[in-house]
């Protein structure tokens, strides 16, 4: 290791030690601590006392990103498309299809500040849209919410709002049955680790898969403490359409619904209990709302006439009848805890036009069995470690630099600790406001095509119940239509719904000038006209902590088993003339004539260092020692330890859990849940309100139903297409981050196959419908419906039942065959088979998870369409 | 004398491939000079995570198995090597990558298939067990990458005398992968069985409901070799099964069946039985 040095960095999978000689990355590997950390925890359970190993764990795509900083799909030059000339002939028809020339920073510089300028003296700073990746590379300073949002806030923007693509059934079903807001509807976590191991008897993982998504960020911390779950006894339960790789690793059975169907199952649990007098009535009858009207419905007394018996939800689901009795009965008798998503919250039945009522369904069933009780509770065995909470370390979503307490959630605690309003100041919006411009990122392509759009819910909506359902307008009154896109990253196509819209899109005449500012040349970044190189965040410097991202995820850092905070060094030099995203912006700010404000004459390291000194690290270490030592572990402390989420509500008491919400003014006297009647309601009041005024929503009714999902088995399009296809979030990558890009990941075997040349992405398919289709593992196949082709590698066994088949979204390669947007893609962009449908009238979700499409033999044709 | 040891345990493999990313790491792009020159960017698999399917939808189960360089003390390559592969004195077996130049016929020698050919440097390449970092003082994790990146322990690194490492095989029932071969390999395998052999999994239902407390036994021979109760959703599982004729005695809620399975390299997904039918 001679003439070697080890920094610190960190990722969205672990912070890790980076090893670099010569200017060059030679390693980089998970941290172990040392003797100068401080202790951790313990906790005692059953006689036994668990203590968590003194080491970091990484994710497989951190474990593989230096084939990610070294990749020949580096962006390293600014370019230019061949045939674009902002002065003369624009050639928009040829985007995504001639190529590109090399041109200097200045050059680049002088046609956007033109373009910018030029559009925003035309229609207002209103015509500029532009819109960041969901993850940017980790780094709360050099993070979206920071450095992109203190520039585009101040130089003036149309934002495309995301949607809550993880969190969407939550967001839209939950929220209106019990609130939690600021969670967009998921559940609270806090210090369930301890209430799991010394209480419970049964975890039933519902749409879960923690093994993989460790909730997210949190490396494999979680792996460990279900290891001790397991030394206890504790039994658990799989129930999702694909046999992941938790159920693989601890199931004792594994339920795999058909696609769309998880909330049949959930009602039949219910009308077990319900039949049978197994279900917690003292409780349900103090904190349930509507509930006696709702059992009258399951029992079959409802408007449907239809009891849901097990034997129902066998015919609807696939799943035998027997094994729900029996799950149902057991779940009666043990202590459980339900994991309903892999983060508590979230999990792919969320992400599908089922996603409202499979939510709905799963509170229903906590609240039947007590909810808050001990060892009976919403726990996805991922977060809820007993590390202090009274330490404060923003996360990413709180805002960094730009303090926008609209569009981050630096308004909580973060803005008014980094900004004192004297020598340094936020940089707020003043477009992206509720009242502002607006376009929701689903339907870009619907606004810039069409040229209007109405739609219900803006981006993320946390402030309240009732936000999601303010209805908007593109173009918003008064302003100006989009003509310029500066597009941060390249995911869409791999990452959104129907996708060939998004590449249809760069062809339409009003989208004058498209840019894109990419680390790597994928996706849909060959779309633009200019593109400027950004570099990784192992070319600059920056301070984050593991796991950490706050916002919508409130103190998440209880995902890890040690609370870790990185220096992030600048291990190497800005591969080619790429710059970070800071300095990018700092050079551009100079030729908007907003340099000063933008930069406060400051440079990265000394934004870090206001940072650092805004957060509560200088207690423990000064900027100088945390920047030498490279790391920082935040010391056990029992005071800070939170109580058990939900005790405080089963118990009828004033919240004590240290979560964000709800506000003091949605609450009566801070009791109770931020619903309308504070409890837990099966008949939402939000909803009812919503109906009485006229909006009446058949995938959304105000009583927790069971709707048929409107893309599944029962749909019409089911005879034409009749396999039901399942995309989650991805495995071996995070969202597109890993994928493609001449990776290490490329040779994982259950991520990409190689076949005469090309790392073709995999779908996987039952045995039965393989034959009957003359499929054999290994073959090239045709995914396919009337929404486009794409072509793929069939792995072909038992993980998911006949009728489904299932392959990862977020692939970050887009390689149509022939004219893009209109031909097949061999990328593996499975995102162009699910509908651009909203979850329902109102919600404004997107359903993934909801695609029906047939598979057949690849015959070697490209597949162009309309 | 001191001998370094690998050993997995099939039960805590999930595939997640940090092994083999630390290894791509360790040695793509690196020159490790007088241990091996860098690994190419795609192709080798110095850890080769195997995986195998077992039984039939929805009673079946993947398992993997990491294989590296197996470090044999009767190494093949060794004998074909004519000095081109050496064992050091702490066991790990080396290509010695000038001596190995142009030995094409050295991957076909490993009966494991664990040595690639990296063209441009013209040389056989295979996992070192990062001998180049257990030599050096400076790497304190002390352990090879992929066993360091291993986020479930299910890989372990060992550096102790003979005996002792016997004392850890006897008492963690290690076993050898493919012992036939008689390669006696530097490398264990814990719960081998999963990966290798195969399970009968089934349920039992009385009035058409899972039952539990069913009392199943497992007869070869005319002997019960393994028992068990039926867990809430009726189900048994015997793993770890080697091919051969058995017989499956169930007793539940005063019924008694009796049946004959075999495995023959495949799991079995025996379904719910009506025991009352």
């Amino acid at each position: 290791m001679k003439g070697e040095i080890r920094l610190t960095n960190s990722s969205t999978g672990g912070p890790m030690f980076v090893y670099v000689k010569d200017g060059k990355i030679v390693r980089l590997t998970p941290m172990d601590l040392d003797e100068t950390d401080p202790e951790g925890w313990t906790i005692e359970a059953h006689g036994r006392t668990f203590k968590p190993p003194r080491k970091t764990t990484i994710q497989m795509y951190t474990a593989g990103q230096k084939s990610m900083i070294y990749s020949d799909r580096r962006l390293l030059y600014p370019m230019k498309r061949v045939d674009f000339d902002p002065n003369g002939e624009r050639n928009i028809q040829n985007r995504g299809i001639s190529g590109y020339e090399r041109i200097s920073w200045e050059e680049a510089a002088d046609i956007i500040v033109s373009e910018v300028n030029r559009i925003k003296r035309e229609v207002g700073p209103g015509g500029i849209m532009s819109t960041p990746s969901s993850h940017h590379l980790w780094g709360n300073v050099g993070y979206r919410h920071s450095t992109y949002f203190r520039f585009m806030n101040l130089m003036g923007f149309t934002y495309a709002d995301h949607n809550p693509d993880s969190w969407e059934g939550w967001h839209w079903g939950a929220m209106h049955m019990w609130g939690f807001s600021w969670r967009l509807g998921n559940p609270e976590q806090y210090n369930l680790l301890e209430d799991c191991l010394q209480n419970s008897e049964l975890i039933v993982f519902w749409s879960s898969d923690p093994e993989v998504n460790n909730g997210i960020y949190g490396g494999f911390e979680s792996h460990i403490r279900r290891r001790w779950m397991d030394e206890l006894g504790i039994k658990m339960v799989f129930i999702d359409p694909f046999y992941n790789h938790s159920a693989n690793m601890w199931g004792m059975k594994w339920f795999s619904p058909k696609v769309g169907t998880d909330h049949a199952i959930s009602f039949a649990i219910a009308y077990t209990w319900l039949t049978e007098g197994t279900y917690d009535k003292e409780y349900v009858a103090d904190h349930a709302y509507g509930f006696e009207e709702w059992a009258e419905y399951v029992l079959g007394n409802g408007e449907d006439g239809i009891p849901k018996t097990c034997e129902w939800a066998e015919a609807e689901s696939g799943v035998p009848a027997c094994e729900i009795r029996a799950l149902a009965r057991e779940w009666a008798k043990r202590k459980t805890q339900l994991a309903a998503g892999g983060l508590g919250g979230w999990g792919g039945a969320c992400r599908a036009t089922h996603g409202i009522e499979w939510t709905r369904g799963m509170i229903a069933l906590a609240t039947m069995q007590g909810l808050g009780k001990p060892g009976s509770n919403m726990y996805s065995t991922t977060q809820g470690v007993p590390t202090d909470h009274n330490f404060f370390f923003p996360g990413y979503a709180d805002g960094g630099i730009s303090g926008d307490c609209s569009n981050s959630a630096a308004g909580f605690k973060f803005a008014w600790r980094m900004f004192d309003g004297k020598t340094t100041f936020p940089a707020p919006v003043k477009m992206n406001w509720e009242a502002g411009q607006h376009i929701p990122r689903l339907k870009i392509p619907e606004c810039l095509m069409n040229g209007k759009f109405e739609w219900y819910g803006k981006g993320f909506c946390g402030a309240t119940i009732e936000a999601q359902m303010h209805p908007y307008q593109y173009p918003a009154p008064g302003y100006g239509s989009i003509k310029m896109y500066w597009k941060y990253g390249g995911p869409h196509i791999g990452t959104m719904t129907a996708t060939n819209r998004y590449a249809k899109m760069y062809h339409s005449e009003t989208l004058e000038f498209v840019l894109s500012q990419s680390i790597w040349n994928e996706g849909e970044v060959m779309f633009a006209d200019v593109i400027i190189p950004a570099c990784t965040n192992f070319e600059r410097w920056d301070i984050s902590e593991f796991g950490n991202c706050s916002g919508y995820i409130p103190d998440n850092f209880a995902q890890t088993n040690f609370r870790v905070i990185s220096f992030q060094q600048k291990c190497i030099e800005p591969l080619g003339e790429s710059k970070s995203d800071y300095d990018i912006y700092a050079y551009l700010s100079k030729k908007f004539g907003i340099y000063d404000i933008f930069t406060e004459g400051k440079d990265e390291m000394a934004w870090i260092e206001q940072y650092y000194n805004a957060t509560d690290c200088p207690t423990l270490m000064s900027f100088e020692d945390f920047c030498k030592k490279g790391y920082l572990v935040v010391p056990y402390n029992p005071e800070g330890v939170p109580k058990t989420a939900f005790r405080w509500f089963a118990e009828n008491r004033v919240r004590d859990t240290p979560d964000w919400g709800p506000a003091p003014n949605q609450t009566v006297g801070l009791k109770g849940l931020q619903t309308t009647t504070g409890k837990i309601e099966f008949i939402s009041t939000s909803l009812s309100r919503f109906e009485a005024q006229g909006f009446v929503d058949e995938y959304r009714p105000a009583m927790h139903k069971y709707v048929p999902a409107w893309e599944s088995w029962h749909a019409e399009v089911a005879k034409k297409y009749p396999l039901g296809m399942l995309s989650p979030h991805p495995r071996f990558s995070f969202h597109t981050m890993g994928d493609a890009k001449d990776s290490f990941m490329l040779d994982i075997k259950d991520h990409r196959v190689l076949v005469d040349g090309w790392y073709y992405w995999i779908i996987r398919m039952n045995t039965v419908d393989a034959e009957a289709r003359g499929i054999k593992d290994g073959d090239l196949v045709r995914a396919f419906n009337d929404r486009g082709s794409v072509i793929l590698c069939a792995q072909v066994g038992e993980r998911v039942q006949p009728g489904t088949v299932h392959s990862y979204e977020s692939c970050a390669e887009y390689a149509p065959l022939g004219k893009p947007g209109h031909s097949a893609d061999r990328g593996g962009c499975v995102n162009i088979l699910t509908p651009d449908r909203y979850m329902s009238k109102y919600a404004c979700g997107m359903a993934p998870n909801s695609a029906q499409i047939e598979v057949e033999k690849w015959d070697g044709g490209i597949y162009e369409i309309y | 004398m001191k001998q370094w040891y690998l050993t997995m345990d099939v039960r805590w493999c999930h595939d997640c491939n940090n092994c083999f990313m630390g290894c791509k790491d360790e040695h793509v792009g690196n020159d490790w000079p007088g241990y091996t020159g860098s690994q190419p960017r795609h192709g080798h698999r110095w850890v080769n995570v195997l995986r195998r399917e077992r039984g039939r939808y929805a009673r079946n189960d993947y398992r993997f198995l990491t294989l590296t360089c197996q470090h044999c003390e009767n190494a093949a390559c060794e004998a074909a090597g004519n000095g081109a592969v050496y064992r050091r004195e702490d066991g790990i077996v080396m290509i010695d990558p000038e001596k190995a130049k142009g030995r094409r016929d050295l991957v076909d020698s490993c009966p494991y298939g664990t040595i690639y050919y990296n063209e441009e440097l013209d040389v056989p390449q295979k996992c070192t067990m990062c001998a180049h970092l257990l030599d050096d003082p400076d790497w304190t994790p002390g352990l090879p990458r992929c066993v360091h990146n291993c986020p479930t322990e299910c890989l372990k690194a060992y550096y102790v005398e003979p005996e002792e490492m016997q004392k850890i095989i006897e008492e963690e029932g290690l076993e050898v992968y493919r012992p036939e071969l008689g390669a006696n390999p530097h490398v264990f395998y814990k719960n081998l069985g999963m990966f290798t052999k195969n399970f009968a999994w089934g349920g039992i239902l009385i009035g058409g409901d899972c039952f539990e407390g069913g009392k199943v036994d497992l007869v070869q021979d005319g002997n019960v070799i393994a028992s068990q109760e039926t867990n809430f959703f009726g189900d048994y599982r015997f793993d770890k099964l080697d091919d051969g004729k058995y017989t499956i005695n169930i007793e539940a809620g005063g019924f008694k069946k009796s049946f004959d399975i075999e495995i023959a390299g495949k799991s079995l997904n025996l379904d719910y039985l009506d025991m009352d039918k």
